[in-house]
């Protein structure tokens, strides 16, 4: 039990304990699921082959493709506009008085509510995708953004200020890396909202995608297909978010004393 | 050359106003070492943000080589006491140093020799491409310096800079001051509350009173040049100056009435 507790301290304990949950939690699917003649819950193993079979083939890398191109684009846009209009409203007291009730107001409308609207002004495709994850990932990005440049240390402001340091110099050097930490928050709620609008816009309002095969195979009864979209699902969004992880270290190394190699 | 007439700042509170600096008049030369000590809560830290043009006295003003000042002017450098927080962490100090020269005018080779030239005078030619988290304070504050330097500011502004840093550290850096003023005649206006630091740089040590701060006395400095940590420490006259300043600023913490004698 003190080797159990002291493992957890250390960032290679954790790894490993957390690995092992998870791999108890698969082998525990993979128990109750075993042999299973329920069509609803089909066996772990039948899954995983249809994972492996039909996301391999064009087919399924089309759809995955269609995903991958969506959300990418989708979650840019949302980080360009969210990181450049946070920036201007954390910067300028005017223009955050003026237009902070109206965005309170439109950032508790739920991005899905637009679903109609954006298909009625995009059509069926990739726009109204693209169109949905760039709102919904904007807000987090965007007033994390500017929370973080109102709140710019005053010794910095101070002594770019005494130094004369403005324009490009003052927002390159000064602004954007101070506020990076809060940017970085920002993308990491994004990226979740983001995968959620993918889904959401890709069972509704397109002809390809994760979200579309999902449906599709529901409707058509391929149950064992619609699992394996939900397994790549998993997947992906494990996968992004821990490269995610690894990238805001990377990006942050100035801020963490303990790494003296940086 | 600057010249501080009757200068009054009050910041607004609950209860009124809190009248920080009142009635503040002094001239510093062109080339001087004007040191401003007083104790803690003396509003040294508001009398030098207007001055450098970071705050705006209430009533008076700042005028520098007969301009008013109501912005930082192009001629000044600041030294702060919190040198942790006016770098930035994420750039190195080759780049910290070079930032301020980025203007119009100055081409990239002239800003290089430039922070080259200023990394060398405050001995941190090593340095260049390091993060400020990995230097020691002392040396973080020397970064800070080099920065003013390469500047070449006609007046520097020094708010207790060296607070913070070990005895030894700030013995050292207190002679960077001193060889500074003597290589390049920048105008220097230096902040503190340590006696014996105000006495040793100084041409002139300005004592101020607790809040509503004023101008109690200035003090004519007149050890010789060069100065030394042990053999100007030694002076007499040192002693004499040194008790004189400390005695003033004693009393002011004991009898505030007596400033305004």
């Amino acid at each position: 039990m003190t080797t159990l507790t002291t493992s957890v301290s250390t960032a290679r304990g954790r790894a490993v304990i957390g690995a092992a949950g998870a791999l108890t939690a698969l082998g525990a699917w993979f128990m109750l699921s075993r042999g299973s003649e329920n069509v609803y819950f089909p066996a772990l193993p039948a899954i995983l082959d249809e994972t492996w079979e039909y996301w391999r083939t064009a087919e399924g890398l089309r759809n995955l493709g269609a995903s991958l191109t969506t959300l990418s684009l989708g979650l840019c846009l949302g980080i360009v506009f969210g990181v450049a209009i946070g920036l201007v409203i954390g910067q300028l007291t005017f223009v955050e008085q003026a237009i902070s009730p109206a965005l309170e107001f439109a950032r508790a409308i739920p991005a899905t509510a637009l679903i109609p609207f954006a298909m009625m002004l995009f059509g069926v495709g990739d726009n109204t995708k693209i169109f949905l994850i760039a709102l919904g990932s904007l807000w987090p990005v965007l007033l994390n953004t500017a929370d973080g440049a109102r709140r710019i240390d005053p010794t910095l402001r101070d002594s770019a200020r005494a130094f004369r340091i403005a324009g490009f110099q003052r927002q390159a050097f000064i602004v954007v890396p101070a506020v990076l930490p809060r940017i970085l928050v920002g993308i990491r709620i994004a990226i979740p909202l983001g995968l959620i609008l993918m889904v959401t816009s890709e069972m509704v309002g397109a002809q390809e995608g994760l979200g579309f095969v999902i449906t599709q195979a529901q409707a058509t009864f391929q149950l064992v297909t619609m699992w394996s979209g939900i397994v790549v699902l998993g997947v992906l969004g494990f996968s992004i978010t821990f490269a995610y992880s690894l990238l805001e270290r990377v990006l942050l190394r100035w801020s963490d004393p303990r790494r003296e190699d940086a | 050359m600057l010249i501080v007439t009757e200068l009054e700042k009050t910041y607004p509170t609950k209860k009124g106003g809190f009248t920080a600096v009142r009635d503040m008049s002094f001239t510093v030369q062109e080339g001087e070492l004007f040191s401003i000590v007083g104790p803690s809560g003396a509003g040294k830290t508001t009398l030098l943000r207007c001055i450098a043009g970071l705050d705006r006295p209430t009533s008076g003003g700042v005028y520098f080589q007969g301009r008013e000042v109501d912005g930082p002017p192009e001629d000044f450098a600041i030294v702060f006491q919190d040198y942790a927080r006016s770098l930035l962490p994420w750039a190195t100090v080759g780049t910290n140093v070079e930032l301020p020269l980025m203007k119009k005018g100055n081409t990239a080779a002239e800003r290089n020799r430039r922070v080259t030239t200023a990394l060398a005078e405050v001995g941190l030619s090593d340095a260049v491409d390091k993060k400020p988290f990995q230097l020691s304070g002392g040396m973080q504050q020397r970064v800070a310096i080099a920065r003013a330097i390469a500047y070449r500011p006609k007046v520097l502004i020094m708010d207790e800079p060296f607070a913070s840093v070990d005895a030894q550290t700030r013995a050292d850096l207190e002679d960077l001051v001193l060889r500074v003023k003597e290589e390049t005649g920048t105008t220097i206006l230096f902040v503190t509350h340590d006696v014996d630091e105000s006495v040793y740089l100084s041409n002139r040590v300005a004592m101020v009173t607790r809040s509503p701060s004023r101008i109690a006395e200035v003090v004519d400095i007149d050890l010789p040049f060069p100065r030394d940590q042990i053999a100007t420490k030694s002076l007499p006259e040192f002693a004499r100056l040194r008790a004189h300043v400390f005695g003033g600023i004693r009393d002011m913490v004991h009898d505030t009435t007596l400033a305004h004698a």
